[in-house]
């Protein structure tokens, strides 16, 4: 995709000094693709680290590569920035050929340098380099480098993380810049009735101007502290008419067939067609939830904006400038190459969050103070109560076993939309999906998204089993006016799909009688899935046997069926209260060929800790008021006390194609997680948070 | 809201002094932040919920966005920027390079910061001492278990 539309060398390699720059529309969330794409770099072209750029990820100049999301970006960008270094590649021998002599063979790539073998001729890369022709098209079929031992870099950025020196976005600070923070009302459904005068004379003799468009309010002003204070002063001074209040209903109950648009789910797609009947008297039959999540990034949204006049200069964390470029420019009135949007890093990212309603906050407040760079910023509650949170989510499955075998499976996934990031389409779609047009003088109505019909994608991704079994019935049920605006988060249905399906298998090994990863590998074809599995088999039987009053919980599951697949097993144990104390973890993983080793294993890893915080603790709650997990005490997480142990290893392959793996490992980890409680204390766990209140009430049901 | 007029103090900030005209509520955050210019302390929650904005004070460990900056007056405060001026500091900055102990990197600060002050008190924590001293802090990227191992580098160092 990203070839087809940057098909030149110079779209993703160019020569900058004595360097080489790589351009990428891909951005660094905390998963580090810039230090992949370096990788990449270095090891086809021999180049040392000290001579590999990376572009500023800037609209106008960085290639349109859509949002950085779906774990897509090694395939996308990495493949492209892989190819056109191979191209290159092959050029500059070429060149040194064409103009020293000798053949292929008598030239190598060295230290930055080509080199004729045997002599001291020596011609350096980049001065080949910069005499490519600029329309040079990237040949995509030429064969990758076998990587040397070069060693790899250290993750971009570390070394000013540890010492402070990294710039985030909320660290920009321009001469003459003002902060800015939003006046957010109580809940999504409430209006603006007025604001007490007073409130609002008391910031403009502080010098603060006080932006009101509609029921949007913002305050801006030179002094970060006085802001946040009138903020919070002029919330308090403001009435709001309430609509109502949000709906208290549980929304888990209204995840049905008779409330969804329903759709048949074949091969992974979605089709227009009658859903078939239920599986007659399945053997096993469950159904699996989990409430609405939020990304909960550990900064607040933010962005910086100055409206010269002319145009919008935006300073973004999104996932996606050039979509969010089109989206505001068509809220504001202006073209979309009046708006400028240059990507700086926000904190982790784990999918749609704040991030691009917080860059159109920032161009409303700029907008009405031209020449003036604002820089906004959401508070924490901001940001708990108003990102688009992961929609809630129930999964039904049901099995039939025949001699010890599944011989047909029913799943059902029931959600609202995983898709809500502002993109173009059609209905305005993208406006409409900026919170802040929700609430302008003119507002839009809220986005109502249509089925994602898309294979794998959105509520039904990993909805079908990577397991042969001989009937299959997928059911696809999208359901919405839901109380919470919702979108993408880490993994979209994967994580309740991956829970539903592996404690199914769980609860089937178990009804058979049969060990957890035999019974797994007996109902498998893929010959990497069942290596995967049969090396986690061999690295747990290694291991001393799990002791008394723990449990070891195994899944498996490969992302999108298509990308990185990824075996587990999570030992813990549950106290006397009812807590679970995570122990260890054990992961087998195949991505293919490894560009990173270690930044894959990070992001295992990291999945792993972002999921068993969702499988243990998180659960967005609200009243006809508003949201109640305003911040870390409402809305608890993961914490350091209970961090397992790790062992995990990589089944690496040079030969195969690098796979997307920033999403491979949540899924199983919630699954693994929930059998290992069952194997613990013979309680199934089927609602997620598995809290001590939870397993309390699982143990007092029994 | 701003009922207190604006009252001048005194800030030894790494080692320097800084005399400084603020809010008397202000959080420290704030003031290291935007008029110092020190941008390696976060700001996460400003709700001591987070850990972000870790600071030490005269040696031990204070979170930063909620205190007014006038109850930080005549102490030591170190932020991220003067914590390689001591040897356990640079050595945790390193276990954290060497670990690659971060990934997004916006709690990094304050983790540095907070195993620092714990090598400080005590030069070699077991692995359940050094959990407890870091449950105040957040991460949401999952950076835990590389963290944990970068302190016992730093600890054996």
């Amino acid at each position: 995709m990203s070839l087809k539309n940057y098909p030149r060398v110079a779209d993703w390699l160019t020569t900058d000094g004595d360097s080489l720059l790589i351009h990428t529309g891909k951005v660094d969330i905390g998963q580090r693709i810039s230090t992949a794409l370096v990788r990449i770099v270095q090891e086809e072209l021999a180049l040392p680290l000290l001579q590999i750029g990376i572009a500023p990820v800037r609209t106008g100049h960085a290639p349109d590569e859509g949002i950085t999301s779906g774990s897509n970006s090694i395939e996308h960008s990495g493949r492209a920035v892989a190819s056109a270094a191979a191209t290159l590649r092959k050029h500059v021998l070429d060149m040194a050929i064409a103009q020293h002599g000798g053949d292929r063979a008598d030239w190598v790539l060295e230290d930055g340098h080509v080199q004729r073998a045997g002599t001291n001729l020596r011609l350096g890369l980049v001065e080949l380099a910069r005499d490519l022709p600029p329309d040079l098209p990237v040949d995509p079929d030429l064969p990758r480098h076998v990587p040397g031992a070069a060693p790899a870099p250290d993750m971009r950025g570390i070394s000013a993380m540890v010492q402070g020196r990294y710039t985030f976005l909320h660290d920009l600070d321009l001469p003459g810049m003002w902060h800015a923070r939003r006046v957010s009302p109580p809940h999504a459904r409430a209006t603006l009735r007025e604001i007490d005068q007073t409130a609002l004379d008391k910031a403009q003799v502080r010098g603060l101007h006080v932006l009101r468009d509609g029921s949007f309010i913002a305050v801006a002003g030179p002094r970060e502290w006085d802001v946040v204070k009138t903020a919070t002063s002029l919330g308090l001074a403001c009435t709001w008419d309430l609509h109502g209040g949000l709906p208290e209903a549980d929304v888990l109950a209204q995840l049905t067939a008779a409330t969804a648009q329903r759709f048949p789910v074949v091969n992974g797609t979605p089709q227009q067609a009658p859903v078939p009947d239920p599986l007659p008297a399945p053997d096993l039959s469950a159904r699996f939830e989990r409430p609405y999540q939020m990304h909960g990034a550990l900064a607040p949204s933010a962005a910086m904006a100055e409206w010269t006049g002319e145009r919008l200069i935006l300073h973004s964390h999104s996932q996606g400038i050039y979509p969010l470029r089109e989206a505001i420019a068509d809220s504001l009135g202006l073209m979309p190459d009046q708006v400028d949007i240059t990507h700086v890093p926000g904190s982790g990212c784990y999918g749609h969050n704040g991030a691009d309603d917080a860059t159109y906050e920032t161009a409303l407040v700029a907008m009405a103070l031209p020449g003036t760079p604002i820089l906004l910023k959401w508070s924490r509650e901001d940001e708990h109560a108003w990102e688009p949170f992961a929609p809630a989510m129930a999964v039904q499955v049901d099995a039939s076993l025949t001699d010890g075998r599944i011989t047909a499976l029913s799943a059902e996934a029931f959600s609202d939309t995983h898709r809500g990031r502002p993109r173009p389409g059609p209905n305005r779609a993208g406006p409409a999906k900026l919170l802040a047009n929700r609430f302008r003088a003119d507002p839009l109505p809220p986005f109502v998204a249509p089925p994602n019909m898309g294979t794998h994608a959105g509520m039904h991704r990993n909805l079908d089993p990577i397991y042969g079994f001989a009937e299959i019935r997928l059911v696809k049920n999208l359901v919405q006016n839901l109380p919470h605006r919702t979108s993408a988060m880490r993994c979209l249905g994967a994580v309740a799909n991956v829970f539903a399906l592996e404690s199914l298998m769980d609860e089937a090994a178990q009804t058979a009688g049969t060990d957890p990863i035999a019974f797994r590998i007996a109902h498998l074809t893929d010959p990497r899935a069942i290596a995967v599995l049969r090396d986690l088999d061999r690295r747990l039987a290694a291991l001393p046997p799990v002791a008394e009053g723990m449990g070891r919980g195994i899944a498996y599951a490969q992302y999108k069926n298509a990308m990185t697949r990824v075996g587990m097993a999570v030992d813990l144990s549950v106290t006397d209260t009812a807590e679970v104390r995570l122990d260890r973890v054990t992961i087998v993983a195949d991505a293919g060929r490894v560009i990173d080793p270690d930044g894959l294993i990070a992001q295992l890893e990291g999945g792993v800790m972002q999921a068993a915080s969702w499988a243990l603790h998180e659960e967005v709650t609200w009243d006809r008021n508003g949201i109640t997990s305003r911040d870390w005490d409402s809305y608890p997480v993961l914490r350091f006390d209970n961090v397992p142990d790790f062992d995990i290893s990589l089944l690496e392959d040079n030969a195969l194609p690098s796979v997307g793996a920033g999403e491979a490992s949540p899924g199983p980890t919630v699954a693994a997680i929930a059998n290992a409680i069952f194997a613990a204390t013979g309680l199934r766990l089927r609602r997620m948070p598995f809290t001590a209140d939870a397993i309390t009430q699982a143990a007092l049901a029994l | 809201m701003g009922a207190r007029r604006p009252v001048s103090l005194r800030l030894t900030i790494n080692g320097t002094a800084h005399d400084i005209t603020s809010d008397p509520d202000t959080p420290l955050v704030y003031v290291l932040r935007d008029e110092l210019k020190l941008k390696g302390t976060k700001l996460g929650c400003g709700l001591e919920q987070c850990g972000a904005c870790a600071v030490m004070v005269d040696g031990k460990l204070v979170l930063s966005c909620v205190t007014p900056v006038e109850a930080f007056a005549g102490k030591n405060v170190t932020t991220i920027e003067g914590i390689a001026e001591t040897e356990i500091g640079q050595r945790v900055q390193q276990a954290f390079v060497e670990e690659t102990a971060a990934q997004c990197g916006y709690c990094t600060s304050g983790l540095v910061v907070a195993a620092t002050a714990l090598l400080v008190d005590n030069p070699a924590p077991d692995r359940a001492t050094t959990k407890a001293a870091l449950t105040p802090h957040l991460c949401r990227c999952g950076s835990h278990p590389r963290v944990l191992r970068a302190i016992e580098k730093a600890a054996k160092a």
